[in-house]
């Protein structure tokens, strides 16, 4: 892998290596323990009884227990991973202690559900917890008597905490290449709509035939065994190579990478352009809210990630747009109707924005931090009860909103369907993301970027920190004005109730679960944070718990997101960079995942 | 007629006068000192000539604009820089985008010139880059070559003092304030920046004041020095003149301890 291409530095001094301390079996016993309240948890919140039903792989899987038995798997992980290595001592390398360690954590974790089961066989805790119910018990102990049960339990979490741990033993190659695969089946078996779609799309319906029981079906054995197939060869054939496709890219002389990202850019361009005509209406429409949020999380990337300044009422600025856009366009909007095209009307909803963006700016210009983010807050609710208000219903309708806005037309195009408005959302996302690179290194962005590190001292270097602040709030207001005004053509409506404060939450957790300040961890927290519960609806009424949980783990292992901007991550991992630099000098890094961050250049 | 005069000028902190009536005139191509206890108002006193506080009372000149009630950096266009004296850089910025944040002042570019990327964008944008090259080629090898791509916050002590400088030096200033520049560095180090003041002023034709606690620099860099005590001018003159005023010992220098 990547170390063997690197030169490593020479060693100024031979030291003698200490050897590494084994693993703790503490520290896996608390992690089992902790591991069994989580399970404990899911089988309380009604995860586990309400997955039941759901088969991943017919008939042998059903989806509610491996929820269960996968959290014994992780904290297994957990417990048998090898601790990072300390400046002085050897690299640490699993070995059959890992393994009790993990087999430990989750027989603890197995205990604690264990446990469970004999209180709920003894007491009624419906009381308290309305989904502890007999059948979930039934589905807890396999119907078996309960002692049999709690050994069974044990047993089970105690095999997949080991198989957890076990994942540290395997060499890289065939890690690099199970895990993968696993994956993909774990995809294809959530996935089943999607993928049928995908091959339906694409004229391969005998696919969906093979791989799942029919169509909608759930994915059988024998699919199962053969998507395993097919990605463990193709990983394991393409991790024979030394480099990694990155490292290879970078390598290559300036003029062959241009070429090179230029036909990347053609082929995703061309792959994107029939997307929609492939995956049909539902996934479209699932693309089109995405690439809405996507919009918003560009726009409020400007104002957070760069400029700094925490908006919590950002959601307001995509209401200006969709109400405006709906008052010049629809023929029912009840004060005046100019019906505008769209395209006609785009003008003027950025010139709403821009004065909406004034507007919240001006009386926020010397607040900073929580305060800021406070009165922001305050803005997003009072534009929100404005346009839901009497008195102001006469323009914007009130509580009935604006109804009949004509779809997006442009010049004897009709756009419609779901699937045509993929183009234009999408056109608008390029937009805002080639807007953010090019205001990154530019005169205003370094003046944002100042004014996010030291208001005053940005000042005192000469930057007009007025002009700066209300400028990113007019960017970040245009950008959202824009995603407003293609959301209310889409849906034909805006009603006040769509412009709910839980909107602005989801577009900054999108940002920071993304990546601050980088665009491609901004799209990539969309995928994640807006496709992923609209594609799986079955689990919609676990969608916050998840959004919590999802959070919570970012926070405590990645809190610079999913796909960092680089100074965020040196600056929130410098810690562990000077760490790793010791490992490249005393080399013989272990060949886990035990260190994240990229060596220092 | 003097670059920077200040008609006396007062500030109090509540019941704290830190500042009071204080009078300073500083000529072109100087270097001044600026000395005395702590406490004794020399920070309060930059904080007041670069807008970072309002004199309650007085006048601050400069090159024949009264620049009280300015904001900062209306100031720094005027022509008047200043460092900090606990480094105030900005952190999660390379090298080179610090100093560029300080040629701010000097461009016009707009927004829309950005997105666009209009030609006089594009040249402006060349030339904001090409300065603070110019500025970080000052400190010689010290801030050169891969250090442009660096984070501040990586930099060394002594380094992150010379990017200050720099930073202030990109603004194009014809004042330099610099706040205690040798503070925390070694004597080789204090030593090399001695020297840097010199050529700052030398090369470059800066005014400079210096607000220092190593007599050492004060002797080899002010053609003035002024003492502060209880934000009040106690005397000026040349670094002998002062080294030598009873009152100044009494407050400031401190006398050998008597033999017996």
């Amino acid at each position: 892998m990547a170390q063997v291409t690197a030169p490593s530095p020479a060693r100024p001094v031979e030291v003698e290596l200490r050897p590494a301390p084994p693993v703790d079996l503490g520290r896996a016993a608390r992690l089992g323990l902790i591991g069994g309240v989580a399970m404990v948890l899911v089988a309380a919140t009604g995860i586990v009884g309400t997955f039941q039903t759901r088969l991943l792989i017919d008939p042998i899987l059903p989806l509610g227990l491996l929820f269960l038995y996968l959290l014994a798997f992780a904290f297994g992980w957990m417990a048998g991973k090898p601790p990072a290595a300390l400046e002085g001592f050897a690299p640490a390398r699993a070995n059959s202690r890992n393994l009790v360690a993990g087999a430990l954590a989750g027989a603890l974790g197995g205990l604690c559900v264990g446990v469970l089961a004999a209180l709920m066989s003894t007491f009624d805790l419906r009381g308290v917890f309305v989904q502890l119910s007999p059948q979930l018990l039934e589905i807890l102990t396999f119907g078996l008597p309960l002692g049999a049960a709690i050994i069974a339990i044990v047993a089970i979490s105690a095999v997949a905490g080991a198989i957890g741990a076990g994942v540290h033993l395997l060499p890289v190659r065939l890690k690099r290449s199970l895990l993968p695969a696993l994956v993909w089946v774990m995809m294809f078996a959530l996935f089943t709509d999607l993928v049928g779609q995908l091959f339906a799309g694409l004229s391969a319906e005998f696919l969906t035939d093979f791989l799942f029981t029919g169509r909608g079906g759930a994915l059988t054995i024998v699919g199962a065994i053969t998507v395993f197939i097919v990605v463990f060869v193709a990983y394991w054939l393409l991790g024979g190579r030394e480099t990694t496709l990155r490292e290879r890219i970078e390598a290559m002389p300036r003029g062959q990478r241009t070429r090179f990202s230029l036909i990347a850019a053609a082929v995703i361009l061309i792959i994107l352009w029939f997307v929609p005509k492939v995956m049909g209406p539902f996934v479209s429409q699932v693309l089109d809210t995405a690439g809405i949020y996507l919009l918003m999380a560009l726009g409020l990337n400007i104002v957070v990630g760069y400029a700094g300044m925490l908006d919590l009422g950002y959601v307001a600025f995509f209401a200006v747009g969709a109400y405006t856009g709906a008052i010049l366009t629809s023929p029912q909007s009840p004060a005046f109707t100019p019906q505008l095209l769209l395209i006609v009307a785009i003008p003027f909803v950025m010139i709403a924005a821009a004065l909406a963006g004034l507007m919240v700016a001006t009386p926020v210009i010397r607040m900073r931090g929580d305060y800021l983010a406070i009165v922001t807050l305050g803005f997003g609710e009072i534009a929100r009860i404005l346009f839901n208000s009497e008195w102001l219903a006469p323009i914007f309708g009130g509580a009935q909103g604006i109804t009949n806005i004509p779809d997006l037309q442009i010049g004897p195009l009709q756009l419609s369907t779901p699937q045509d408005y993929f183009y234009p959302i999408f056109l608008f996302v390029l937009i805002a993301a080639y807007v953010t690179f090019a205001l990154q290194n530019s005169r205003w962005g370094r003046a944002w970027m100042a004014m996010r590190e030291d208001e005053s001292v940005a000042e005192a270097m000469g930057v007009n920190v007025v002009t700066a602040k209300l400028s990113a709030f007019v960017v970040g207001a245009v950008l959202a004005s824009f995603g407003g005004a293609l959301f209310g053509a889409q849906i034909g409506s805006v009603f006040p109730h769509s412009f709910d404060i839980v909107v602005s939450v989801t577009v900054l957790v999108i940002i920071i679960v993304g990546g601050m300040g980088s665009v491609p961890g901004v799209a990539l927290g969309a995928l994640v944070l807006i496709v992923l519960p609209n594609l799986l609806r079955e689990f919609s009424q676990y969608q916050f718990l998840f959004y919590g949980v999802l959070l919570i783990v970012m926070m405590l292992t990645k809190p610079e997101g999913f796909i960092p901007s680089k100074r965020r991550a040196q600056e929130l991992h410098a810690d562990e960079l000077s760490q790793d630099a010791w490992l490249d000098i005393y080399g013989d890094k272990p060949t886990t995942d035990a260190t994240t961050t990229e060596p220092p250049r | 007629m003097s670059l920077l005069s200040i008609e006396s000028i007062s500030k109090a902190f509540g019941g704290l006068r830190a500042i009071n009536s204080l009078n300073i005139e500083v000529d072109q191509g100087e270097i001044v000192s600026v000395i005395g206890p702590n406490g004794a108002g020399k920070t309060t006193f930059f904080n007041l000539v670069t807008g970072m506080e309002t004199p309650d009372s007085g006048n601050i000149v400069f090159d024949g604009h009264n620049v009280v009630g300015l904001r900062p950096n209306q100031i720094l266009e005027l022509g008047l820089a200043r460092t900090f004296q606990n480094v105030r850089l900005f952190p999660t910025m390379t090298v080179k985008e610090n100093v560029m944040v300080g040629q701010h002042c000097r461009g016009k570019a707009g927004l829309i010139g950005a997105i666009f990327k209009t030609k006089s964008q594009r040249s402006e944008e060349a030339r904001i880059e090409a300065r603070a090259e110019e500025v970080l080629s000052f400190f010689g090898t010290r801030l050169a070559g891969y250090r442009h791509d660096q984070l501040a916050f990586v930099l060394s002590y002594a380094n992150r003092r010379r990017l200050e400088i720099a930073r202030a030096m990109a603004t194009e200033p014809r004042l330099l304030l610099l706040d205690e520049p040798t503070a925390g560095m070694n004597p080789r180090e204090t030593i090399e920046l001695t020297e840097l003041i010199g050529r700052l002023r030398d090369e470059k034709g800066y005014t400079i004041v210096i607000i220092e606690h190593d007599m050492q620099v004060v002797r080899n860099v002010s053609d003035r020095v002024i003492v502060l005590d209880h934000g009040e001018k106690l005397t000026e003159g040349t670094y002998d003149e002062v080294s030598t005023n009873e009152a100044v010992i009494e407050a400031y220098l401190g006398r050998p301890s008597e033999r017996r």
